[in-house]
């Protein structure tokens, strides 16, 4: 499915500031994971995402997606079969734009984005209604409103549907519950859950909740220092408590875990 | 009166275009694309030098097809090649200063003497009657605006429109800014070009100085506009540059009769008009602020 191959980043290469954010990293997705990654502040987590989303290229080592090398694809090629949420609700969504567009914006991705003078259907109007009610929010009642009048978990529900309106190969989510309260984060969580289930999409989920990185998903990854610390999946996985996960991080990081967002939130 | 109401809403449509472009490049986009005061003699210079050859329709389309290069220039001078925008508009623009001179012969104006325009062939047609020239005017307008209005609901305008409202958003959806960046600053320095030709043939004239600070009257009826009209969906941005284009011109007329504020003047009066207008959020910030401190060092004292 997705195989990341021996990749290495370094941010400002040659300065005072150099900074070796992934170094030698490889991992490989079968088809249907759903991959939960902790790791410390600086850990390379959202660096990794940014590799294989195409925000930048990799100074080593190749990324293949179904067989296709995507190493040097650009971002905006690339985003057409990798969704991608961000922690801050507001990245993913155009504010002064209606629900109806932002949600025909991302239908570009199928065949009907080939066509570019072709506009919002009748019958495209009735699929994002049957699929905003899956969302039961009531924004199916909203759809001509901006997205600037949602709230944030309005909004980052938005982003989900917008991601997965037409099924990605890989879903990236980079804390995406995190910037919200914990009614709308549980609520978006559980959405997350109910769809890559339903289209069965390949998913990695950064979370600093270290319950969630052993309930959600398959198979949990541990980042420090730019690599993978830890890998656990199957009965290991079943087996392990938080205080367990923060004694391996521990072990093999060679210190403790020291993202404070971790620690408050156990 | 009736001289200046008829003077005001010809100029008023004609300009409208500008308006129209920047209301397409500055709001939209959120680009503030300086190469419209060359873009605007350009599409003068060709429009008045085809009518000159006697080609008065042609022209028209002409000049927006150059009007649309010059876009396209400016488009890759910062999408492709890292120029700063507003830079890449003035760099445009400095160079399209000898290509309107070359468009108009070498020469720094071009005046129509007895060759046909598309306004005296419309006049023959007996449309409008006295106002043939408002009609016209008021036809071009109406065709580009509802096009505006059309383009922005396709697919393609969804996705300009989304660039200049969340870049981040455009890249994870799967769409080039490179290419709608460059597909949007295409149209309105076409639009731009439009409206130099329509003028350029009612006037008889194409002169090298006659895009000069268009840019800052072009943002000024926009914010004239949007002020009576508001702001929101795409049809009530295009309505309001009309709308700011007419009132403006209106004033100007007015202006000039009246020589309440010495003509010359006019420019500065727009360009603090717009100054002021563009500041004003920051300005009620401050305030705002001030009146908090203000207060706040009331109580203490009082205390």
């Amino acid at each position: 499915m997705l195989r990341i191959e021996n990749i290495s980043k370094t941010f400002n290469a040659g300065t005072v500031n150099e900074k070796r954010a992934v170094s030698g990293l490889s991992l490989h997705l079968e088809p249907g994971d759903f991959v939960t990654i902790v790791g410390s502040n600086g850990a390379g987590k959202s660096t990794l995402f940014h590799a294989v989303a195409g925000g930048f290229y990799v100074d080593e080592g190749s990324i293949t997606l179904d067989g296709k090398d995507i190493t040097f694809v650009p971002e905006y090629k690339r985003s057409r079969v990798i969704g991608r949420l961000f922690q801050d609700p507001l990245r993913g969504t155009a504010p002064h734009m209606t629900i109806e567009e932002n949600l025909a914006l991302a239908y570009l991705r199928t065949s009907k984005g080939k066509a570019p003078f072709s506009r919002i259907s009748k019958k495209d109007k009735a699929f994002f209604r049957e699929k905003l009610v899956l969302l039961d929010m009531g924004l199916e009642e909203r759809m001509s409103q901006p997205v600037g009048l949602l709230s944030g978990g309005q909004r980052q529900a938005l982003t989900l549907l917008m991601s997965t309106i037409v099924p990605p190969k890989v879903l990236l989510l980079d804390e995406h519950t995190a910037a919200l309260d914990p009614g709308a984060a549980e609520k978006i969580l559980a959405l997350t859950k109910e769809i890559v289930a339903a289209e069965h999409i390949t998913c990695m989920m950064v979370t600093h909740n270290m319950n969630q990185a052993l309930s959600v998903g398959n198979r949990t990854l541990m980042m420090a220092e730019g690599r993978i610390v830890l890998d656990i999946s199957g009965k290991e996985r079943e087996g392990m408590s938080v205080d367990g996960l923060l004694a391996q991080f521990k072990e093999r990081a060679g210190r403790a875990l020291d993202n404070d967002r971790i620690l408050l939130s156990r | 009166m009736i001289f200046i109401t008829q003077t005001a809403l010809e100029l008023g449509f004609m300009y409208a275009l500008v308006s129209m472009a920047l209301f397409l490049s500055y709001r939209v986009l959120d680009i503030a694309d300086l190469t419209t005061d060359g873009s605007f003699v350009l599409g003068m210079a060709v429009s008045v030098s085809l009518a000159a050859a006697g080609h008065p329709f042609l022209a028209v389309p002409a000049a927006m097809l150059a009007g649309a290069a010059a876009g396209f220039v400016t488009a890759f001078l910062q999408t492709k090649m890292g120029v700063p925008s507003i830079l890449a508009g003035i760099v445009t623009n400095t160079g399209l200063y000898t290509v309107n001179l070359m468009a108009m012969g070498w020469s720094s104006n071009v005046n129509l003497l007895k060759q046909e325009t598309i306004f005296s062939l419309f006049k023959k047609t007996g449309i409008g009657g006295g106002w043939y020239e408002f009609v016209l005017a008021a036809a071009v307008v109406a065709a580009a605006g509802l096009f505006l209005v059309w383009f922005l609901g396709t697919r393609l305008g969804l996705s300009v429109r989304a660039t200049g409202d969340n870049r981040d958003m455009v890249r994870a959806s799967s769409v080039n800014p490179v290419f709608t960046i460059t597909v949007g600053l295409c149209i309105s320095n076409a639009l731009t070009a439009l409206s130099g030709a329509v003028v350029g043939q009612l006037q008889k004239s194409a002169d090298i100085g006659g895009g000069t600070g268009i840019v800052v009257v072009g943002l000024a009826c926009l914010i004239i506009g949007e002020t009576v009209i508001g702001r929101g969906s795409v049809k009530r941005g295009v309505l309001a540059v009309v709308v700011g284009s007419v009132i403006y011109r209106f004033i100007y007329a007015v202006v000039l009769k009246t020589k309440i504020v010495p003509i010359e003047c006019l420019k500065l009066v727009t360009a603090v008009i717009v100054a002021f207008a563009i500041a004003a959020p920051t300005l009620r910030t401050y305030a705002a602020l001030r009146k908090r401190i203000w207060a706040a060092s009331r109580k203490k004292g009082g205390r």
